[in-house]
């Protein structure tokens, strides 16, 4: 602190004390119900799109085109959910969703925890400048490799299959790598030292004992694996081209354009989309916010 | 493994080997490192060097996809100076990252500072503003639609309550990038958990000393915890910036561009050149110049980073 700002004026000193303690407190008071209104405004806020999604999935056609609009359903219509269900192949859909994020998931998981170790639990020459450059490639916009990568998948013959979807999870990523990488930095190095004279070599270190000690890192990349593979909207628009094939993210789109757009309908399969990733994050709400924090800091 | 224990009571006097002499257990370790992060090398390989190499080669010519790529030279480049679609795009995304970031951090700071202020619900309010982040942007652009349509939105209600004019807001160029702005905003959750972090990592003891030092609140506020919290601004910031240059699907959904292209965002600007009008030169060429403009960026947050980002503190 360089200001040097008066302490406040010693005249009030006899009768201060009792009196600014309640003004104090008052103002703590006050200070809490303002933080909690503002608090619980934007949490309305922040929720209200979600609630008038469900509302929307609830009413009826003709409640549809009421104005104003309803703020609660007049009859919860839940045979919307069965109509939007059967309105496109949802269960197909929901399968293809399904089997692309859990084979990513595999894969992110195995990758980046190998590539962490070698980053964080194996001393060799160059490894900090080597990592430096995992740094710099977050750094590189996504978009320039759509084009290149679009052209290397279709001489390898994979569009059109769920591979270029999947495959790159395999091969790690920067982010979940630094991630990973500050929680294994983490563990006591005594603890590999004395796996070594053990005699276990590396790979068993790292699956036997590393990675049961980084769990909570290791779901949090799961986590974020799965929620961007769910919602990934651009890899399936681009190289899944099968009606079949496609995922829930493109499917519900041929749903808009082929019903002049209803919206119950609509909403109600979105709400279907949504509904794995609230059953996830209510289970693993700690690692995710684990995993939010963990990457952000140096 | 006989030399294990030799070793480990040797790397203590490491340092005073010459910097140049490979030990054999070095060189062990070296191919052992190099085998675990052999996955990042493959796919940095393939994912970022051979893309910037092609992209960079691609855009020297005219490729539709189907026929063998013609020799243009910078033709490309030339003709996206002159393209006033182009130069719209660019407009459209710096007016939507002007917005959506400053407000972003904004919101998300506040949303922290008051979920940092020893609430004891915190956990609701935390699970509550993370909630929209979860949700694809597909499914959030389709509610948006509803919320701000004409006649039954409840946005247009609520305007038509205090009396003004209904509007169709993606109907207009520029109420609609501001309806997306908006619709950013319910992905602030992320970012203000990132702040909360960081306002968790601060010191108690520090305000106290600012207290009795006789610091307002204020000072406080930006002495203490502004200083110490820009680990997690520069963080914010980036993945705002990023996310902000590559608005995409909002747009494809939403807007479809328009009206009068006054939602094309340079993503979808990039992505109809390649995959609708097959010009994949020009496309590549565009990838270029987005790219140099996110090397400058990082060049520039890394400067910015040196002066005024404070990494004491947080751990």
């Amino acid at each position: 602190m360089t200001t040097h700002t008066e302490v406040p004026v010693s005249g009030q000193r006899g009768a201060g004390p009792v009196a600014t303690r309640r003004e104090g407190q008052a103002r703590k008071l006050w200070d809490k119900i303002a933080v909690r209104i503002f608090l619980v405004a934007m949490s309305a806020i922040f929720l209200l799109p979600l609630y008038w999604m469900f509302a929307t999935s609830l009413k009826s056609n003709e409640e549809l085109g009421i104005t104003p609009p309803t703020l609660i359903p007049e009859s919860w219509k839940w045979s919307n959910y069965v109509d939007a269900f059967q309105a496109f192949p949802f269960a197909t859909y929901f399968g293809n969703s399904f089997l692309i994020t859990i084979l990513s998931v595999i894969g992110s998981v195995i990758s980046n925890v190998i590539v962490a170790y070698g980053f964080s639990c194996i001393e060799w020459r160059g490894r900090d400048k080597v990592f430096y450059l995992v740094l710099a490639t977050l750094f590189i916009p996504f978009p320039i490799a759509i084009i290149p990568t679009f052209d290397l998948f279709a001489w390898l013959g994979w569009i059109n299959t769920y591979l270029p979807l999947v495959v790159p999870h395999f091969l790690a990523s920067a982010f979940f790598i630094f991630l990973l990488r500050q929680f294994l930095l983490q563990v006591p190095r005594e603890h590999l030292d004395a796996a070594r004279i053990d005699g276990a070599n590396e790979w068993q270190i790292l699956w036997r004992v590393v990675f049961p000690m980084a769990r909570p890192a290791v779901a949090a990349v799961a986590i974020f694996t799965a929620v961007g593979s769910w919602n990934d909207f651009l890899g399936p628009l681009l190289y899944l081209q099968d009606e079949t094939k496609q995922t829930l993210a493109i499917g519900i789109q041929s749903f808009r354009t082929s019903h002049d757009i209803q919206f119950n309908l609509l909403m109600a399969a979105s709400l279907m989309i949504l509904l794995p990733l609230l059953i996830l994050f209510f289970a693993a709400q700690k690692y995710f916010i684990r995993g939010i924090t963990l990457g952000s800091f140096k | 493994m006989t030399a294990t224990t030799e070793a480990t009571g040797a790397r203590r006097t490491a340092p005073s080997r010459p910097r140049t002499a490979w030990s054999p257990r070095e060189k062990s370790n070296l191919t052992k490192g190099l085998l675990f992060i052999s996955p990042w090398i493959v796919g940095t390989l393939a994912f970022v060097v051979f893309p910037i190499i092609y992209s960079v080669a691609i855009s020297l010519t005219k490729y539709s996809g189907m026929q063998s790529p013609q020799w243009l030279g910078l033709g490309n480049y030339t003709r996206m100076f002159k393209d006033p679609v182009m130069w719209t795009s660019i407009y459209n995304t710096l007016f939507y990252s002007g917005w959506a970031v400053p407000i972003g951090l904004i919101v998300a700071l506040l949303l922290a500072l008051a979920m940092n202020r020893n609430v004891r619900e915190v956990a609701f309010y935390r699970t509550a503003l993370y909630i929209p982040s979860l949700a694809p942007i597909f499914a959030l652009s389709f509610i948006f639609i509803v919320l701000v349509n004409p006649g039954t939105g409840i946005a247009n209600q609520i305007i038509s309550l205090f009396g003004g004019e209904q509007r169709d807001f993606l109907g207009e160029p520029t109420t609609a990038k501001l309806v997306i702005v908006a619709m950013a905003q319910l992905g602030a959750g992320n970012a203000a958990l990132i702040f909360l972090a960081g306002l968790n990592n601060i010191p108690q003891t520090l305000y106290e000393a600012a207290r009795i030092d006789g610091a307002s609140a204020f000072q406080s506020f930006t002495r203490i915890t502004l200083p110490l919290l820009t680990p997690a601004i520069l963080f914010n910031l980036i993945t705002g910036i990023s996310g902000g240059l590559q608005v995409f699907t909002q747009a494809y959904i939403m807007t479809r561009g328009g009206p009068n292209n006054g939602t094309l965002f340079y993503m979808l600007y990039l992505y109809r050149n390649a995959f609708s009008y097959a010009n994949l030169g020009y496309a590549s060429a565009l990838a270029i110049l987005l790219f140099l403009a996110g090397v400058v960026l990082a060049l520039l947050v890394y400067q910015v980073s040196r002066r005024f980002v404070n990494y004491e503190i947080s751990a």
